[in-house]
């Protein structure tokens, strides 16, 4: 602690480089923490992978090769070696981002992860997005309005979102709006007369199609995607509007809050203007961790609408037993979402000067 | 209950209490008084003591067997009609009498999750809240691993290891719950390691095994039954997941998650097959978020106006 009054210019200096120096120590600590984080999960697909009850040798050498025939197998599997052993290649090759191939699809993986994954980014973007812009509004509405009926509105919309199962929901809204009334496109990412009309470039189909000017395909694209996105949402905005409300209330019982409305300030301004702005870097860090969420949850939520995306090729995997496929897959999962998640405390940290 | 006698009321709400059992019991009088003034929670409280009635009365409720198929030239895919109330499934099976069966499974994988994960989460929180130092730093370390992860993905990697199973499902969802549990279990540690009693216990050669288990444990234990009680629909919602992936009870077992994958192939034209048990796990879960919003609202005295 500083006792005597310093020079002021010495003061900001001294602060200058003491945010600089939290800057630079939030980074690192998040890089470490984010490393560590990393190294865990790779440690838990391995012993996962280690448990599977089904012998990976007699999958390759069928159950009539001789023993000498399962003995070569199993060495050049690596499966004599010690397990520290086997853990060293198994972290090699993964942070090499080769997860060996998947049965189902003969592909390296990696490859058909980077087929599939850019479906789930573009899906849980989308869901974000529309949590994000219906969820905040709702959330200040019902703090300002906090004790009201509208108040208890919203909160019951957000634990009716976190009480109902996303598959069955799925299920039910297909039924409704595409088998019954016809409004949107049903399963898949596309009807089958628009497949392969566009190079993928992005591999986010509404992006690309819009990118080279196919309003069609655009078109047709967002008749299937918007179900599943508008569902996802809903999940999102359960979770935005709740936490933008406890936000919110906090800030307006706030001091300032008294003083801009002494100035004579209209409501709305000190609402959107002083409140929400105050309240705007843990929202931030509330959307972000939103968006990890969809990205997990992304796996039932793929399945009912037959999605292309990560999930539903886990999912599948898992039905074949493919397991270089189930594991290569949660690792991606694993490892955004655990960097969305560490990123959101990061943030939260750089942009508030409070945090210091 | 909210009726209570005046004796009795005045003996729960006496600022005296004569035994440690009359404290505890007034305690629980105050947070049931502030949970009864919020009808959302007492919504909540009435659905989990439903379900609780009807896993444990379910023979007696059901009218036919919940797996044994019906006529399966006429009773097939039925629509909910006097005979079979919910409608029957493709097996002839009545959806009524599963529904109530499968009540039990979901209350066995909320207990048993419990059960299991919430030893793990107080021994490793205590632990480490009480050592401190480099047991602390390690272990808490490996309880933000955990809290960082995905938990539908990992329960699923793990079930699809262990193979799928009702049993495997429990340990899978188990294995991602006790984070937030440790972390809630250190905090009060070390808030109460430093205490007069604590010290009194020790001055007297009592272990820290005997101070963990007899003294630390048990003041825990309230906050994270707590916060297990407002984990239980997410619970109930992983388990309906892996279920319905095909990974968590197997058929012709009558658990809701895996009904609604049944059900899935004849949505369009028999869709009460797959709606009448999502609507079951939907009301349960929400019996357990209002009643763990209540809960929380009464425990916390700074939500109390």
């Amino acid at each position: 602690m500083n006792l005597e009054a310093p020079a002021a210019d010495h003061d900001r200096t001294r602060r200058g480089a003491r945010a600089a120096l939290g800057l630079a120590g939030g980074l690192a600590d998040f890089l470490l923490t984010l490393a560590i984080t990393l190294f865990g999960l790779l440690v838990v697909t391995f012993v996962i992978g280690r448990v599977v009850p089904i012998d990976p040798v007699l999958a390759v050498v069928g159950d009539r090769a001789s023993g000498a025939v399962y003995d070569r197998v199993r060495a050049e599997m690596g499966l004599d070696l010690p397990l520290i052993e086997q853990f060293r290649i198994y972290f090699m090759k993964a942070i090499t981002g080769d997860f060996g191939r998947s049965v189902l699809t003969t592909n390296p993986v990696i490859e058909d992860i980077r087929r599939y994954f850019p479906a789930t980014i573009e899906l849980a973007t989308l869901g974000t997005l529309i949590g994000t812009l219906i969820g905040v509004p709702l959330g200040v509405f019902a703090a300002v309005r906090s004790g009201t009926l509208m108040d208890q509105i919203v909160r019951i919309v957000g634990l009716v979102g976190y009480s109902v199962p996303i598959f069955w929901l799925g299920l039910m809204a297909l039924l409704l709006f595409y088998a019954h009334l016809g409004w949107v496109g049903g399963p898949g990412r596309l009807d089958i007369a628009y497949d392969y009309l566009v190079t993928p470039t992005t591999g986010l189909l509404l992006v690309d199609s819009l990118m080279q000017g196919q309003m069609d395909v655009f078109w047709n694209a967002f008749s299937h995607i918007i179900l599943p996105a508008a569902l996802l949402g809903y999940f999102s905005l359960a979770y935005i509007s709740r936490m933008t409300r406890a936000l919110v209330l906090n800030e307006l019982a706030q001091e300032y809050v008294v003083t801009a409305r002494i100035k004579g300030l209209s409501e709305a301004r000190v609402v959107w203007r002083h409140a929400l702005r105050n309240a705007a870097v843990p929202l931030l860090t509330v959307i972000v961790l939103s968006y990890a969420t969809l990205l997990e949850g992304s796996v039932l939520t793929e399945t009912v609408f037959a999605w292309p995306g990560i999930g539903s090729y886990i999912t599948s995997s898992l039905q074949n037993a493919d397991m270089n496929a189930v594991l290569g897959g949660t690792l991606i999962v694993g490892a955004a979402f655990v960097t969305l998640n560490l990123l959101s405390d990061l943030l939260y940290r750089l942009l508030d000067p409070r945090t210091r | 209950m909210a009726g209570a006698s005046p004796s009795l009321a005045a003996w729960l709400t006496t600022a005296e209490p004569q035994s440690r059992l009359q404290a505890r019991l007034g305690h629980f009088y105050q947070v049931f008084r502030r949970l009864a003034r919020n009808p959302t929670a007492m919504a909540g409280l009435v659905i989990v003591v439903l379900l609780v009635l009807v896993a444990i009365f379910a023979p007696l409720l059901a009218t036919h067997s919940p797996i044994e198929s019906g006529d399966l030239r006429t009773q097939r895919l039925l629509p909910p009609g006097p005979v079979f109330w919910l409608g029957t499934d493709d097996q002839a099976r009545d959806i009524y009498s599963r529904l109530l069966y499968g009540s039990r499974l979901t209350l066995a994988v909320v207990v048993l999750v419990s059960v299991i994960a919430t030893p793990i989460g107080l021994a490793i929180g205590t632990v480490s809240g009480y050592f401190g130092s480099w047991s602390d730093r390690i272990l808490m370390r490996i309880t933000d691993i955990f809290l960082a992860f995905p938990r539908l993905v990992l329960a699923l990697a793990f079930v699809a290891a262990l193979g799928p199973g009702i049993e495997n499902a429990i340990i899978a969802i188990a294995i991602t719950a006790w984070p937030p549990y440790a972390r809630l279990a250190r905090a009060e540690t070390m808030t109460i390691r430093n205490s007069n009693f604590i010290h009194a216990v020790r001055l007297q050669g009592g272990s820290s095994a005997r101070i963990l288990l007899k003294h630390i444990v048990p003041l825990c234990l309230s906050s994270v039954t707590v916060r297990v009680t407002l984990d239980m629909a997410g619970i109930i919602l992983t388990a309906a997941g892996l279920g319905f992936l095909g990974l968590g009870a197997q058929p012709p077992t009558p658990e809701w998650g895996t009904m609604i994958a049944q059900g899935r192939r004849f949505l369009i034209d028999h869709w009460w097959v797959a709606a009448v048990p999502g609507v079951a796990i939907f009301v349960v879960s929400l019996g357990f978020n209002l009643l763990g919003d209540g809960l929380r609202d009464a425990l916390d005295p700074r939500s109390s106006r």
